[in-house]
């Protein structure tokens, strides 16, 4: 069946069964490899995206439930004043290792911080723990949210 | 600095093109490093051979090649898995050839272990065991000094001046006297021509400018924008998608499927059948999927139909009932005991283990006739090939591996498993396909880190101390398998390492190791290999050894150490920084640990709180460590804060178990992992040291272990002797 979706302000016309999942769409049909496959269920938060601005896991996403709704991968995500901000907390805080994680650390993480200009470790929790880092760099991860948090708030 | 250091690598921002990237001519190169350390710099690509780009290069040995253009190119011999190989293994070379960080590009070394083998790990060309800096130390500031020698030999004879009178910075020679000065890329093509020389002065720590310094890392940018390609993100013209379903009894043979309902499915191209697996081959991975739904495979299950953990861990119960290869003796523990004035016995059992990498295994191949290709992420790329050679029966000099980086090795992508299966796969599809594991696939296929059962006795004099000590063990060696030679008489080094090399001072210490494989289930290495089970065992029983001797845990070990200098001052700066002796509210207790593996001493402190109903939840780690001299302290860091998250998921959750054939666990909601919301906080210290550098890793992941099920033991009481910490025994009546 044909779909037609909008991803990062571009619309494109893919052509599959209604059931499959974006996560799919993005890295198989259209080439966009940022968007990682790490669980396939929802358990695991490397897929990452924002549907409508709201972090989403593409692998239970399917593609008929997806309308008109405006799709972000990392790809796009550092045009965005939230996602910019947080790549940058990335690099400075040094927190990437293996980083096959790290586009779906860094979409929840902007989705976070997008709405809410000063997360709690509470708030961090309940944002972060969705997605698994087998490298364990969620001491960084925290440091980074709070740095990029206020940086985006200062209007850095 | 940004992705253009990796122009191989990193392909353009998106959309990506396809990864075809050649393999260079340089790889006639006949430099590498020699068993032992030592650099073979001897012969240079002959410049009739090389191509135009590449003919007024500069080549000295196998990690450097600098083009008349003036760009720098480094090959890796150890591949990124996260672990900062990308950015200290440059400033290794950099920090003698005398070239800025922003001024290298790096590329994955090709399969060639005359080239790249690993000199600690018998020259295999394998990234693991925390040695590449190790290996590296030395040989390659070696061969960025003798280039950059070479370098300053053709601008001195350029100049017809005496080489003493020239020195290098930022990537140019420089004769200060004449005011003189040329970029490298202008002396490639000369320097080309000079002797190698003979005799290699090396910087003295003091002249260091970037080994010590925190430094970026160089693979980061790449990596928070969605560029960096991983084995599983290759995408070379006309490649499908295959899902792969291996057979859950393990030995078990495929019986039945149904292939036209697999074909019915939209996008689903193909089905391969195999003896012992099944891929369906499709246009994505959700059509493949779908397909192998549909496919609804039956399998004949053979003889491990009936398997089950608990009966392995009862065969190593058995095993340590009789004696056993001899790994270690001092002295007469059997006699010492007869007088001991305290008798303490134990009994530990730990689990088989899963990695879990966050990226599945994965690999993408392309058969034809006459040569095979392959795009993977491993940490054997010269094992890839000649596993992709044998499977074809093509020369290894038609089989080309393209290696990528890794997300997540943690010793699964030391084999090469995955690879076979691809190949195989590819045999039997016209085109390139990437055969792609589902997590459930990744983690009911997985090779373990081996179960093990272990029995000690100890005996203490009147005071206390420790007088007699014996420990038996049996489980798996992953080197009798992986490594052949290494595995003598029953023993190897990595499965005793951590049993055998005890810090205290013990005077009478025996160690036995009953090799026993558990049937059917394979075993390889896991992050922290040996001591991941060694370290546990240990450093938990010199705990109850304290305990029965009624002393301080910290005091207890640090007057076993008059010998250990080293960890003694780990173990008291790790005191000092946790506060070791200050109050702490009811059902909250602190554990220490004390190790020497991977030539890193590290003590580390766990504060862990106990729920009433069992629950166990770390929230405070101090580490202290040295591990000699320290080439990026950032890296370090962040190494231990890894390892320690990594250990603390297998400490409270980590346990694949098998009933029927089949491991019980499938995806991340039954084997579980540590989250934001559990990780605790985590200070390093590192000790400043000029002594040869240790690996770091892995240390964190083994040590952790035992600090947490101390620390358990100090908020409860109750000792922990099998992995993982089970919150059911934990739990007080109500």
């Amino acid at each position: 069946m044909a779909f037609n979706i909008k991803i990062n302000g571009k619309t494109h016309d893919v052509d599959v069964d209604g059931d499959t999942a974006l996560l799919w769409v993005l890295r198989d049909v259209l080439g966009m490899t940022g968007t990682k496959f790490g669980c396939g269920a929802g358990l695991c938060g490397a897929c990452t995206v924002h549907v409508d601005g709201v972090a989403t896991r593409a692998c239970i996403t399917t593609i008929d439930s997806i309308g008109a709704a405006a799709i972000t991968t990392i790809e796009q995500i550092g045009a965005t004043p939230s996602g910019a901000s947080i790549q940058n907390a990335w690099l400075d805080r040094e927190v990437v290792q293996c980083g096959y994680c790290q586009s779906g650390q860094i979409m929840s993480a902007a989705a976070l911080i997008a709405g809410n200009p000063s997360p709690t470790d509470a708030q961090i929790d309940d944002a972060m723990s969705g997605n698994i880092c087998r490298c364990g760099t969620y001491v960084r991860i925290r440091a980074a949210i709070k740095a990029a948090a206020q940086s985006l708030a200062k209007g850095d | 600095m940004n992705e253009d250091h990796f122009p191989a690598l990193f392909a353009e921002t998106y959309p990506l093109p396809a990864d075809t990237r050649p393999m260079s001519r340089r790889r006639f190169l006949q430099a590498g490093l020699a068993v032992g350390g030592g650099l073979l710099l001897n012969v240079r690509l002959p410049i009739a051979a090389a191509d135009a780009e590449e003919s007024a290069g500069f080549a000295p040995d196998a990690y450097i090649r600098i083009a008349g253009n003036g760009e720098v190119m480094l090959t890796m011999p150890f591949v990124e898995m996260g672990q900062g190989t990308y950015t200290s293994i440059p400033m290794l070379i950099a920090e003698e050839l005398e070239v800025d960080l922003d001024q290298v590009r790096l590329e994955h070394a090709p399969p060639n272990e005359k080239l790249y083998g690993n000199p600690l790990l018998a020259g295999v060309q394998a990234t693991g065991g925390s040695t590449a800096i190790r290996a590296s130390w030395r040989p390659l500031r070696e061969a960025g000094a003798a280039a950059r020698m070479m370098l300053i030999a053709a601008a001195a004879k350029r100049w017809n001046v005496d080489a003493s009178s020239c020195r290098a910075e930022h990537g140019s020679v420089l004769h200060d006297a004449g005011g003189q000065s040329l970029k490298y890329g202008e002396l490639a093509a000369d320097a080309a021509h000079m002797a190698v020389p003979e005799k290699i002065a090396l910087k003295t720590p003091a002249e260091f400018r970037l080994i010590g310094r925190s430094t970026k890392r160089l693979d980061t940018p790449a990596k928070v924008n969605g560029t960096a390609i991983f084995g599983i993100d290759v995408r070379p013209p006309g490649v499908k998608i295959a899902a792969l379903a291996q057979s859950p009894v393990f030995g078990g043979r495929v019986k039945s499927l149904n292939e036209a309902a697999a074909k019915a499915v939209k996008g689903v191209r193909q089905v391969v059948r195999l003896e012992d697996a099944v891929a369906v081959i499709a246009d994505h991975m959700g059509a493949a999927k779908k397909g192998m739904e549909a496919l609804a495979v039956e399998w004949d299950e053979g003889s491990n139909a009936k398997l089950a953990s608990a009966d392995i861990a009862a065969a190593l119960e058995l095993a340590v009932q009789s004696p056993a290869p001899v790994a270690q003796n001092i002295g007469d523990a059997d006699h010492a005991l007869t007088s001991a004035a305290t008798k303490i016995d134990a009994a530990y059992v730990m689990p088989f283990l899963a990695h879990a990498t966050m990226e599945p295994m994965n690999c993408t191949a392309h058969v034809q006739a006459d040569s095979c290709e392959v795009w993977v992420g491993t940490q054997v790329v010269a094992r890839a090939q000649a596993a992709a050679a044998k499977v074809t029966g093509l020369p290894l000099g038609k089989v080309t591996v393209h290696n990528h980086l890794i997300g997540g090795g943690f010793g699964r992508r030391l084999e090469v498993d995955g690879v076979i299966r691809a190949v195989q796969v590819a045999q039997q599809v016209d085109g390139p396909v990437k055969v792609i594991w589902t997590r459930e696939e990744d983690i009911q296929h997985d090779m373990y880190r081996p179960i093990w059962f272990d029995r000690l006795s100890a005996g203490l004099d009147a005071e206390g101390r420790p007088i007699a000590w014996n420990h038996r063990f049996a489980g798996s060696s992953v080197i009798a398998r992986w490594l052949p030679q290494a595995y003598n008489n029953g023993l190897d080094p990595d499965t005793t390492e951590g049993a055998i090399d005890l810090l205290y001072d013990l005077p009478n210490f025996h160690v036995e190791y009953r090799r026993v494989e558990p049937q059917g289930v394979p075993t390889a290495f896991w992050r922290s290999v040996g001591p991941s089970h060694n370290v546990f065992v240990t450093e938990s029983f010199i705990d109850e050894l304290a305990a029965a001797a009624k002393q301080d845990p910290v005091a207890y070990r640090s007057a076993l150490l008059e010998k250990a200098p080293r960890a003694k001052a780990v173990l008291q700066l790790a005191a000092e920084k946790a506060g070791w002796n200050a109050p702490l509210p009811e059902g909250v207790g602190r554990g220490v640990s004390l190790q020497s593996a991977f030539a890193t001493y590290m003590a580390l402190v766990a504060e862990v709180e106990v729920s009433k109903d069992g629950a166990v939840r770390v929230r405070r780690i101090v580490c202290a460590l040295d591990c000699g001299t320290v080439v990026n302290p950032d890296t370090v860091e962040a190494q231990v804060q890894g390892a320690v998250i990594f250990g603390i998921t297998a400490a409270l959750y980590g346990e694949i178990t098998i009933k029927d054939g089949r491991v019980e666990q499938a995806n991340f909601d039954s084997y579980q992992m540590l989250r934001m919301n559990e990780a605790p906080e985590i200070e390093v210290h590192i000790v400043e040291s000029t002594e040869p550098p240790g690996g770091m890793g892995e240390p964190g992941t083994s040590a952790i272990g035992p600090a947490v099920a101390n620390a358990v033991f100090a908020a409860t009481g109750k000792r922990i002797r099998k992995m993982p910490i089970a919150a059911d025994a934990l739990k007080q009546p109500a």
